[in-house]
């Protein structure tokens, strides 16, 4: 079985949000990069299929060669193979066009992505690849059991979960549940030296036109400073919900 | 050309996020000078659209829908979309919402941006605004493409009333084939979700632990809100992961959110960005969670909140 987890290079979680060029570029100045943390949960869900389905593992990111340092980490954490797509990753649109050119010359059964990455939110290259691919597709995925072709999945639904069946090809967008926090693979010296050894290929890219431009970024409005209410003084904080901020 | 607008229901009744997309919908036909074309599936309750400026109603009516999967249902829209002269389409921000928007621009070849939270600054080109780097930031961005589809962020618009005169037209669609079929549904009934919530009740480690947490919940219920917690307390299994907010769970827009015995760390802070009024609990006058405030009670929760719960109660 052949599994293709697609990773999204994304600044840290505890980074500054700024920006240049006029405010019309993400400010990469000193801010850390990681493996989109949606991403990890399936590329470990992945890892544990080479064993149980007796899976090989390819990751791939659409991104320039600031990108490798993640990718390597994935072969640490144990991906088999390793795919970068050549050019800058513009949109989630030009992003998932690269990725399907790849999949029309490579085919897989499983395409693991992340629900949604931390940096854009767009939630949207699983649901494309599903789309152009014509793959079945399950979002917010929180359970995956592939058996002789067949998947068995659970999604994350508002209030609750839905089960469902399907053939392979089939794209997912992962998220915590899938695996746990506590099963998240930290490379050892010997995964990293292993690494070393595997396979980064660098694919030229097809230069897709992408269809949404940032032009200006904002940062949210500076907070008027908070009201404290005193602990003994509760009728005030009821007072002011119902009255003043209306939404109680 | 028209402005199509999805309108969600649960259990055959409309979605109050429905409301606020048929607002935006209308707005945005006014602005483009176009119809406000609003669809809805097995939903018994599609005529209260009027209320929000449907100028047509379409209801679809069919046994392959009843379960919704982001196929199935992305299948039916394209029909109605290749059937109408529709320009732009929208959608909520709900989980289905976004599984279904992808997919659909996929299938369609459009061009889909989620979390917009205003209407066009410009129309051409397109221009709106959108809330990224969970919350941190928003960007003004372009789409370009034929159809575009876009999904509003929940109570960034807000729900206004308009005069529609939409007639029922009742539609039937070809049915799409697919392996996915959905075998079981496990849902909380009767308690409110984070999604749905106008106000939503928060705790994290400062509460000490899982047998405290009946004050929460009492809270939760006197306030009709839905519960959440921080990532550790989902991480010791206190709470269950799908009341996890923050960056890396989920993303709450509430009108009202109340964080207790949470020190506001910025990637819980990242999920809560969006929530309109923010009230702070904590025994620590320092945690960085009351600069991004707009109330705040500084004490012992253990105090205040049954004492909270008595005021509300005694209300
Ligand atoms: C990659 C990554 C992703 C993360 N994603 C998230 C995320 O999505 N969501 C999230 O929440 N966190 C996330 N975190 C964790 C985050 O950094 C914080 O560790 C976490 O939010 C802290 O949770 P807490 O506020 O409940 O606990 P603590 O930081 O331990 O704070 C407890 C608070 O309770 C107060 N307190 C104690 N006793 C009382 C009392 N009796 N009455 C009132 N107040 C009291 C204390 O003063 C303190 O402020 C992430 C971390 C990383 C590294
Ligand atoms: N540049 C990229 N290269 C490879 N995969 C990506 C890239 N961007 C996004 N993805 C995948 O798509 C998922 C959803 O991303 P997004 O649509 O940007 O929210 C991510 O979790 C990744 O799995």
């Amino acid at each position: 079985m052949n599994i293709l987890v697609c990773i999204s290079n994304v600044p840290d979680t505890t980074s500054k949000i700024n920006f240049t060029d006029s405010d019309s570029k993400f400010d990469k100045n000193g801010v850390q990069f990681i493996i989109n943390p949606n991403d990890e949960f399936g590329l470990t869900k992945a890892v544990w299929m080479k064993d149980s389905n007796n899976a090989s593992v390819t990751v791939l990111t659409v991104g320039d060669s600031s990108a490798e340092t993640i990718l390597r980490k994935c072969l640490a954490i144990g991906a088999d193979k390793a795919i970068r797509i050549d050019c800058e990753a513009k949109d989630a649109y030009s992003v998932a066009k690269e990725i399907v050119s790849h999949c029309e010359s490579v085919k897989y059964d499983l395409i693991i992505c992340g629900r949604e990455s931390i940096d854009y939110n767009g939630a949207l290259v699983p649901g494309l690849l599903a789309g152009y691919l014509n793959y079945n597709f399950i979002t917010n995925c929180v359970s995956l059991e592939v058996e002789s072709e067949k998947a068995k999945c659970a999604r994350e639904i508002s209030g609750g979960t839905e089960y469902s069946e399907c053939d392979l090809p089939l794209v997912i967008g992962a998220q915590k549940g899938l695996v746990e926090e506590s099963d998240l693979i930290i490379p050892n010296m010997r995964g990293i030296m292993m690494a070393r050894q595997k396979p980064l290929d660098v694919n030229k890219a097809q230069n897709i036109n992408s269809r949404a431009i940032d032009k200006k970024f904002f940062k949210p409005e500076e907070k008027s400073e908070v009201k404290l209410v005193k602990s003994d003084e509760l009728d005030k904080l009821i007072d002011l919900l119902e009255n003043e901020a209306k939404v109680i | 050309m028209s402005v199509l607008v999805y309108s969600e229901s649960e259990n055959g009744k409309l979605k109050k996020s429905s409301f606020e997309t048929a607002s935006y919908g209308k707005a945005l036909a006014e602005k483009l000078g176009s119809k406000l074309i609003c669809v809805s599936f097995n939903c018994s309750d599609s005529e209260l659209l009027n209320k929000y400026g449907a100028d047509r109603i379409i209801h679809v009516e069919s046994s392959s829908l009843k379960e919704f999967t982001a196929k199935t249902y992305s299948h039916a829209l394209s029909q109605v979309i290749e059937n109408e002269d529709v320009s732009v389409v929208i959608l909520s921000s709900s989980a289905d919402a976004k599984y279904l928007g992808a997919y659909l621009a996929g299938i369609t070849d459009s061009s889909y941006l989620s979390n917009v939270v205003e209407l066009p600054e410009s129309l051409n080109p397109f221009i709106v605004r959108r809330s990224c780097f969970t919350n941190k930031a928003f960007s003004s961005t372009e789409i370009n493409g034929g159809l575009k589809i876009i999904s509003i962020s929940s109570n960034s618009y807000g729900i206004k009333e308009n005069n529609g005169d939409g007639i029922i037209e009742n539609l039937d669609l070809n049915e799409v084939s697919t392996t996915l079929k959905v075998s079981n549904v496990e849902k909380q009934s009767g308690k409110v979700t984070i999604a749905d919530a106008d106000i939503v009740v928060s705790a994290g480690r400062g509460l000490k632990g899982p047998e405290n947490w009946h004050m929460i919940e009492e809270l939760a219920d006197v306030l009709g809100a839905a519960t959440a917690c921080s990532k550790p307390v989902s991480d010791m299994g206190w709470r269950p992961h799908s009341e996890h907010v923050g960056q890396t769970g989920k993303p709450v827009a509430s009108n009202l959110y109340i964080a207790i015995g949470i020190s506001g760390a910025i990637q819980h802070l990242a999920g809560i960005n969006s929530s309109k009024v923010k009230v702070v609990i904590n025994s620590d006058p320092e945690a960085p969670f009351f600069k991004a405030a707009d109330y705040g009670v500084v004490g012992d929760a253990f105090d205040v909140i049954p004492e909270l719960i008595n005021k509300l109660k005694a209300r």
